[in-house]
């Protein structure tokens, strides 16, 4: 393990940025919710009644249950979806300063220095234990600072610490395991989107104590209950188990070669298929997989959200108190019109998630220089960046409509209605794309005219989810909320639609993709550096 | 048309760096020339320039009489080009990336194709992320060559080879020239342009230091003389065109340019000369003053 050190104070150096950005923007998240809870309800009898009404299957589904009616309580609950970005984050850093260094070559060359074969672990969850540190230290601070029980904050800190590490440590894994940096985090994503599912089928159904729940990770992690009669036990498996991992990243780490997989290589074919001798049948042999798994996920999703809806207001139809409480914030949509509609908007975050990640493997193949070869031969540039373009609008476009169809399919089957839901839920699925595209066509603009910051992309999307899903909560202005697109949206089925807002989105998405592609045209191809 | 590229005053900067500082360039149809200077000289820069990939900040380069970065595509049907650094994608074979290139350059010559990756020894059924640096090399070589271009642009197209592959592609570049194709090769062997090069142009610090035919070049070097005179050497010091004069008694060492030979020889013999030992100017020496920063040539 020699040079970890060295190793470690690198990684810092080109992170100095990135890093100190998310672990302190996130972990000031909790406390921010606390203090904006505690200004907004002061009376502990109005937090409860609030408690009361926003504990629906629905939201419980998407958010975990609410341990304790009180401010911490609210803001665990509440914060639940920080807490998501805060484990792919740390995952991701551990990868880029793993598998991702390995591949670009820059390991080999430390590698021939007195830096050991495991220092390059060893740093990276370095990085991974400090970030755990300070978002679970700001988290802990910061929600106590907000007047909530200091042994909860504790705790909620504390489950912020260790969903950080054990993510690391999956990740420390991954990156050994997988064949790539790009399959690594794609297997870290489905393990978080695995996780949520999980705790979601769990957490739906009313049961606390559901094993689907406890098997989750992060389930198992919000058993933790923090400001609820906290229970450490939970807290002291996810730390063995998070150590346990990263022996086992360690193991792998000696045994395999630089560069190498646990999975052998097999040989490919000598001569290409006439399907892959263009750009788009070159894009297309590298965005398949990626969509594939998208429109699997939505698939899932749809059929769940769809089945769970009817079951969902069930509950509320037998809860005259429920029932109640969402009449009074209801705009007269039928609760399962509101559940469907609280899923799509979610989905349709998710499916901008999945434009940006397109649009950026754009960048990602340039910066690499595998753009260069194709320019230098007979494609022109809008044919090139086109050939990807193409997946970043019309993959989530197609994503949007599978998951409108499996989850009218499945509220449907349920609710003895037939058909004829699968064409109300495709509407609400359909309404999201502008604000998609819109967000697509940020990172394309980047992506023309400022491209060394294109993979900002995914801070532009994390400011959406989080104004989307806290911008209330926090009492934002009504100009701060309309910054993200998805504000701008009808809320369907139920709700009204007036073209307009669509319209402007639409014309704005393709004034900035027209823009950024102009930019690309113009400027330099990355030559490294 | 007598040149297929020619370049003049071109200048590109990176910030503050100045990559391309005035350069000028001029190939020839049908030679193969070499593009040669030290590391960070600006040889990729160029070539990416003339490619269309960078746009200049300002001097002219023109390609087949074309503009290389508003008729890119155009003008790209007519060469091939080996990149300096060679990433190739990870789950596509060889055998696939080199009909891709060739499909997309627009067109391939199959037989040339498998006669290449016998001649290479490579495995075309390898994906890209399992070759050595040296057979993605061989990969990038293989499209280019197997291409019908008129024009090949290779950068350091060897580095990476060893040397039984970097004699099948000097053999393969000869063949390329014979059959009249034009090739602009940057190196840094200097045995490799001494073998295949009709005219090199030597550049530093983004501009251009010298350019001509190897025989030009060598006539720019200096000859070493070592001497035993007769009588004192005086006077020797003082002529122009000697250098690094060192005097030993009656014996002399240094260094002359090789247009002032014969003027100084003359000196010498009016003295009378007892013994006489002279060295033949190498490239390398050229090379090596041109590559150093200390002394530039005026
Ligand atoms: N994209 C870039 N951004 C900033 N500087 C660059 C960039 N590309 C090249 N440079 C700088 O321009 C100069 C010329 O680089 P270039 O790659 O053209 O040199 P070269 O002659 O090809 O060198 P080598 O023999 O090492 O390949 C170097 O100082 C390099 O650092
Ligand atoms: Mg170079």
């Amino acid at each position: 393990m020699t040079g970890t050190w060295q190793l470690f104070r690198l990684a810092l150096r080109r992170d100095r940025v990135v890093l100190p950005l998310w672990t302190i923007l996130l972990g000031l998240f909790p406390g921010l919710v606390a203090s904006s809870f505690a200004s907004l309800y002061p009376d502990p009898a109005e937090l409860a009644s609030f408690a009361a009404s926003m504990s629906n299957p629905s939201l419980t589904a998407v958010y975990g249950p609410i341990w304790s009616p009180d401010l911490g309580g609210l803001t665990a609950w509440r914060s639940s979806i920080v807490l998501l970005i805060v484990c792919l984050a740390t995952a991701f850093t551990v990868i880029r300063h793993t598998r991702a260094e390995e591949e670009q070559g820059r390991r080999e060359l430390l590698g021939s220095t007195v830096v050991g074969r495991t220092a390059g672990l060893a740093s990276a969850l370095l990085v991974a234990l400090l970030a755990a540190v300070v978002v679970g230290g700001l988290t802990a601070l910061g929600t106590a600072a907000a007047g909530a029980d200091g042994t909860g904050s504790f705790a909620l800190g504390l489950q912020y610490f260790l969903a950080c590490l054990l993510f690391a440590a999956i990740a420390a894994v991954l990156a050994q395991v997988a064949q790539g940096a790009r399959t690594a985090r794609w297997i870290v994503g489905a393990v978080l989107t695995g996780s949520f599912l999980l705790r979601m089928v769990g957490d739906a159904g009313g049961d606390l104590n559901s094993p689907l729940s406890w098997i989750s990770p992060i389930g198992f992690l919000q058993r933790i209950r923090p400001f609820a009669d906290e229970r450490w036990w939970p807290a002291a498996v996810a730390l063995v188990v998070a150590a346990a991992l990263a022996a086992v990243a360690y193991r792998l780490n000696a045994r395999r070669d630089l560069d190498a997989g646990l999975i052998a290589p097999r040989p490919g074919p000598a001569r290409a298929p006439r399907s892959l001798l263009s750009p788009l049948g070159l894009a297309w042999r590298l965005q398949r997989t990626t969509l594939f798994g998208w429109l699997v996920g939505y698939a899932v999703l749809g059929l769940f959200l769809g089945s769970a809806t009817d079951a969902a207001s069930d509950a509320v139809r037998e809860s005259p108190d429920l029932a109640d409480a969402i009449g009074r914030v209801g705009t007269g949509a039928s609760i399962a019109d509101m559940v469907i509609a609280t899923g799509m908007a979610i989905i349709g975050i998710g499916a901008a998630g999945q434009g940006v990640q397109a649009a950026l493997r754009a960048r990602g193949e340039e910066s690499a220089l595998r753009a260069e070869p194709l320019l230098a031969a007979s494609v022109g540039r809008l044919r090139w960046a086109g050939s990807h373009l193409l997946f970043a609008f019309a993959g989530p476009a197609l994503g949007l409509l599978v998951a409108g169809v499996f989850l009218g399919a499945g509220y449907g089957a349920s609710a003895d209605e037939g058909a004829g839901a699968i064409g109300r839920v495709l509407g609400a699925a359909a309404v999201q794309i502008p604000a998609v595209w819109l967000t697509v066509a940020i990172v394309v603009l980047l992506f023309g005219l400022l491209p060394r910051l294109t993979t900002l992309g995914w801070a532009v999307l994390a400011f959406f989810l989080l104004l989307g899903q806290l911008g209330a909560i926090l009492q934002l202005s009504q100009w701060a909320l309309d910054l993200s697109p998805f504000t701008h949206l009808p809320s369907l089925p139920g709700g009204e639609v007036t073209a307009t807002p669509l319209v402007w989105l639409v014309a704005l998405a393709a004034a900035l993709t027209a823009a950024g592609l102009t930019g690309f045209r113009r400027r330099d191809i990355a030559s490294g550096g | 048309m007598e040149n297929v590229i020619s370049v003049n005053g071109l200048v590109k900067s990176f910030g503050r760096t100045r990559a391309l500082d005035g350069l000028d360039l001029e190939v020839r149809r049908g030679e193969v020339h070499g593009f040669l200077g030290p590391n960070g000289a600006g040889k990729s820069t160029a070539i990416r320039v003339l490619l269309g990939l960078l746009k200049a900040d300002s001097g002219t380069a023109t390609l087949f009489g074309g503009d290389p970065w508003r008729d890119a595509v155009s003008l790209h049907r007519r060469l091939a080009y080996v990149p300096g650094d060679v990433t190739l994608w990870p789950n596509l074979t060889g055998g696939e990336v080199i009909e891709l290139l060739g499909r997309l350059r627009g067109g391939l010559d199959t037989k040339r194709r498998d006669e290449l990756i016998a001649r290479f020894e490579l495995d075309p059924r390898k994906k890209g992320r399992t070759y050595s640096k040296g057979n993605r090399q061989k990969v990038a070589l293989v499209a280019a060559l197997a291409s019908d271009a008129e024009l090949l642009v290779l950068d350091e197209p060897t580095s990476g080879l060893d040397p039984l592959m970097e004699s099948v592609f000097q053999a393969c570049v000869n063949e390329e020239s014979g059959a009249g194709r034009t090739v602009l090769l940057s190196s840094h062997i200097l045995a490799e342009a001494e073998a295949l090069c009709d005219r090199v142009s030597i550049i530093r610090a983004g501009r251009t230091v010298e350019s001509g035919t190897l025989a030009d070049l060598r006539h720019l070097t200096r000859t070493s003389i070592h001497a035993e005179l007769a009588g004192s050497p005086n006077g020797i010091g003082a002529l122009a065109g000697v250098h690094d004069l060192v005097v030993d008694g009656d014996r002399v060492r240094f260094q002359v340019d090789n247009a002032e030979l014969d003027t100084v020889l003359r000196a010498l013999t009016t003295v009378g000369v007892r013994g006489l030992t002279s060295q033949p100017p190498t490239l390398e020496e050229l090379f090596l003053r041109h590559y150093q920063k200390e002394e530039v040539p005026a």
